[in-house]
Order: C-alpha cells, then structure tokens, then sequence
C-alpha cells in the first residue's frame, strides 16, 4: 500500500429509498495499479464505476483522485463504455479527434488527426480510421472506444465490462492489447469485470464484493503472479490456480453467506492466495 | 429479384395510369349528336347540350392544357390570369416563409422542451391544446392582427408547420442515447458543443422527420388559405379558374399540386436520409 494513494474512496453508499445498494465502501488504488472489481450482478458494480467517472452521485462518502475530491466528470479520468458509445455519424478518426479536441482545444486541426491518428494505431486501427463504426465488428469498435480513452492521455481509466459483448478470440486479444498498453504507459485502471480469468490477467488487485442489496468489500485479492505475466502462459504459473480457485470459491459460495460479524469495512482484509496457501484457504 | 420487382410494379403502375386514362376518354367522349338545332344556336349552346358531349373535359384536352401551361409558365396578363408557374411560385415563397420561420422558432423551442424535463411539463398543456386547432381558425386572427393577407398566409403556414417539427424536435432531443451524452460529460464538452456535435446530429434524423410532416401539411395548407386571401397563388389559381367554369384549368392546377407536394416531399426525404446514421 503506498501512502497516499491516487484514489482513495472512503465511506462510499448508494441508497435508493431505504435499501442500500452498497454500503461501507473503503478502497485505495495506487498509481499505474491496475484494479479489477468483481461481484454479482446487482451488487452496483457499474455505479460504483460511475462515481469514480463523477457520472453518477454516491448516496454518501467521498471519493479522492490525486487528493482532490472528484466533483463530476473529469478529462483525467477517462472511460472505456460497455457498449463502446461511439458516434455512429461520425468516423473512426472523428470519434477520436473529437476527444482530442475537448483535451486541447487550441490544437489545429492537423495536430488533432495526427494525435488522434497514433491513438488509433496504438490499438490497430490505422486502415480503418476512415470508417464509420457501423462498418467495424464488435472488437473493432470496442478498440475505438480503447483508442478515444487513450487519446485524452488520462490520470486513470475506467472499464465497465469492456469486453463482455466480445466473442471469447476476440476478448483475449483485446485483453492482450490492454494489458500491453497499460504497461507501456504506467496506466491507473479500475475495470470491471465477471470473468475471473479476465480478473487474473490484467489486475494487480482484485476487489471482491458480496452479493446486494447492501453489498460490501468482502475482501481484496493480491495478485502474486509476476507482472510480466501473459495470457499464453498464465495457467502454468503455480499460484494461477490458487488465484482462480480462490475467486471462483468466492462467487459460488462466500459471496452469499458472508460473515459480518468480524468484518470492518474499514479495514478490507487482504488475501494473497498463491503465497500463504496455508493461512488464506482454510479460512470459512 | 429487387429489380425485377421495381420492373413488374412500374408495368403494373403504367398499366393502372393507361386503364384510368382510357376510361376517363371513354366517359367523356359524348354520345353524339343529340339535338338537331340551328348551327348558331349550338354555338351559343356549346358541346354539352347539341352533341351530348359531357361537361368534364377528357384527359386529351387537360394534357393538352398541362402542355400549354408548362410551355407558358409566367405570361402575366393582369391580377386574373397569371402564369401557372407565376402562381405556383407566390405559393412555394410563402410555405417556404412560414415554414422558414416555423424552422426559426421550432428548433430552438424544442431542444429547450427536449433538454429540460420541467419545460416539457410546463409547456405540454399549451401544445395539447393549440396542436387540434386548424391552422384556418387563425385566418382571421392573423388578418386583424396583422392587417395583410399575403402576411397572414404565411402565419398560417407557420402555425401549421410549427407543431410536428416543435414536437419532433423535442422527441429526439430527449430520446438522444444516454451513453452518448456521458461520453460528451466525461470529456467535458460545452454545453454549446454538445448541442452542435453530439445532441444536433443524433436528432437529426428525428427532426428532419418532423420537416418532412410540416411541409406536407404546409402545402396542404396553402391551397386552402390563397382560396381565402386571394390575390396570388396555385390555391387563388383553382378557385379563380372555379369561378370562370374552367375544368379543365382546375384539373391542371390538381395535378400541378400534386407534383409540387411531391417534389418538396422529396426533397425532405433525401435531407433526412443524409443525415441517417447506420448503428
């Protein structure tokens, strides 16, 4: 843990009338850490999502970035839509200048398409600038999306599921390229994410949440592979299966039946499955 | 198989045009001589009474006008016998004034009704009720009020084409994707660029809709309203050639409208498929 951490979300709730969505929500995100949130569907994954993007307002607690309490959307926190929210009457070059434009706005035209330009060949796209995203496949359109968020050269990125509307060839090459890109250029991530192996590929932290209505942080995953890792070799590190039984142990069973009796939101206990299999696994 | 398609149905459309139109010749030929009358007295008593011969022209003769009118569009011989393309034009500049002015207040008024939920509720009453009125009830409003006919004509066609583009205009500001204008907030887009390149081109589509309705009615409108002020225009046109017993001419004018209502439709729908965006 350092310090002062780049994202500290302190307290955080979202009530609608008398039932919390969630609740007692504490958790730090380092900078250049990559942070995977998972959790049923219901537990407000996506609005806890929308809080840190400052789209949506929590019920109470305060969310810090860089210090500083977030008070709406921010061109420092830039976010990778589910549904990839493209423009579809403008092109692929468009979409993305158009963020560049709203980052700097005193750039002529010229230096916005040729930001814009190596934003989209970062991610692959550099023959299809021209074309509108009714012409791209699903993947494609999801790497405009990638590319946009990338050009505004953001603090952090946000994910909402990025890459669960993607066949699963498609997905681990997308997975593959963020991973890469993420390293290259020291990103802070928060995704969200319901694919655990999705989860143990790219996070340094995994967040685990209880099921809703009043979901909380049940407990925080380290991830103890090595960064360097990769998707084709990743099964045949000896902590991938610990990891993965683990969370899967989680989402199944403890997820539902979880002990509240001991827990302090404050504190979200920490797990490194892989390194102190004796103590963490024979946990209830 | 879609062109062919489009072939059999032009044959079926021309055989339908030539079926009507030889019936139409066939009822109005006559049915020969009737009375054996005085050769100056069948003169004074025309076709219709000494040769059977039905008061509705045959199409031989309305085409034959038609020809006419298109070789002589804008003679002028006095307030009671213009050109038809004379006519047609007073008409289209003032659906094209009334529904430029409709355009004015209608597209502003519906992203503020379209964008603010409060506004929407405030006003909805107002337009449930002036949306029922005919445009023709505001006739003599508009002429005591504005004290010119040529003028209150254009307010009609204002009113008339006002409410479907306000209501449609509104219907796709607030329809516009919600994950559209939050990527237009996490960039932290102005609200006048948001307005320009995010919410005017995702409604576009919807408003030009609503064009397309409120010129449709505008020159539904226009015929009816000239018929009123007179003076000018293909409406004052059919009722001034009504007047002189001329059926043929009234035919014309029929037809005229017709290929005018169409070509502004036209016009409207190419606008609205260029502005079509595929998802």
């Amino acid at each position: 843990m350092t310090v002062n951490p780049f994202v500290l979300v302190d307290d955080l709730a979202k009530t609608y009338g008398a039932t919390a969505v969630f609740e007692n929500l504490y958790f730090t995100i380092g900078k250049g850490e990559f942070v995977c949130l998972i959790g049923h569907s219901g537990c407000g994954k996506t609005t806890i999502l929308n809080a840190l993007a400052g789209l949506e307002e929590a019920s109470d607690g305060v969310i810090l970035v860089g210090g500083r309490e977030i008070s709406g959307p921010s061109l420092d926190r830039a976010v990778i839509f589910q549904s990839h929210a493209l423009m579809p009457w403008m092109s692929v070059l468009d979409n993305v200048a158009f963020a560049v434009r709203s980052r700097w706005p005193d750039w002529d035209k010229a230096k916005r398409r040729a930001h814009a330009l190596k934003f989209i060949e970062l991610v692959g796209l550099g023959n299809a600038a021209d074309k509108k995203p009714a012409q791209l496949s699903g993947g494609m359109k999801q790497r405009v999306g990638i590319a946009r968020a990338l050009s505004i050269e953001p603090k952090m990125l946000l994910m909402d599921e990025p890459f669960s509307a993607l066949d699963a060839l498609t997905r681990g090459t997308l997975q593959d390229e963020v991973l890469r890109i993420c390293h290259q250029t020291a990103q802070t991530v928060f995704m969200i994410t319901h694919d655990v192996d999705e989860a143990i590929l790219l996070a340094d932290k995994i967040i685990l949440m209880t099921n809703g209505p009043g979901a909380v942080i049940a407990e925080i995953v380290v991830n103890t592979m090595p960064r360097d890792r990769n998707r084709a070799d990743l099964h045949r590190h000896p902590h991938y299966y610990r990891i993965r039984n683990h969370l899967i142990e989680f989402l199944v069973d403890r997820s539902k039946q979880f002990d509240r009796s001991t827990f302090d939101p404050r504190k979200p206990k920490f797990t490194t499955p892989g390194l102190d299999t004796t103590t963490e696994e024979k946990q209830p | 198989m879609i062109s062919s398609l489009r072939l059999r149905a032009a044959i079926v459309s021309t055989a339908l045009l030539a079926g009507f139109l030889l019936l139409w010749h066939l009822a109005t030929l006559g049915t020969g001589v009737v009375a054996d009358v005085d050769p100056e007295y069948a003169r004074l008593m025309g076709a219709t009474a000494v040769a059977g011969k039905s008061a509705m022209p045959g199409p031989m003769e309305v085409l034959g006008k038609f020809w006419w009118h298109l070789s002589h569009p804008f003679y002028d011989n006095g307030p009671n016998d213009k050109g038809v393309g004379i006519q047609l034009a007073f008409s289209l500049v003032r659906v094209l004034g009334g529904f430029g002015l409709a355009v004015a207040v209608a597209i502003p008024l519906g992203f503020l009704i379209g964008m603010s939920p409060l506004m929407h509720k405030a006003l909805d009453p107002f337009f449930q009720v002036l949306k029922p009125i005919s445009p023709l009830a505001w006739m003599p409003l508009a002429l005591y009020t504005i004290k010119d006919s040529s003028a209150s004509a254009i307010f009609v066609i204002f009113i008339c084409s006002l409410w479907p583009m306000l209501l449609n205009t509104a219907f796709g500001v607030a329809s516009v994707r919600k994950e559209w204008l939050n990527v237009a907030r996490t960039l932290e887009v102005g609200p006048l660029r948001k307005a320009l390149q995010v919410i005017l081109p995702a409604a576009a589509p919807t408003i030009l809709t609503g064009m397309r309705i409120s010129i449709g009615i505008a020159w539904l409108v226009i015929v009816a309203a000239e018929m009123l002020v007179g003076g000018t225009g293909i409406g004052y046109f059919v009722w001034n050639e009504w007047n002189n017993l001329s059926i043929t001419n009234v035919m014309n004018a029929i037809l005229m409208i017709g290929l005018v209502g169409m070509a502004l439709d036209q016009v409207l729908a190419r606008l609205v498929r260029l502005v079509t965006y595929p998802e």
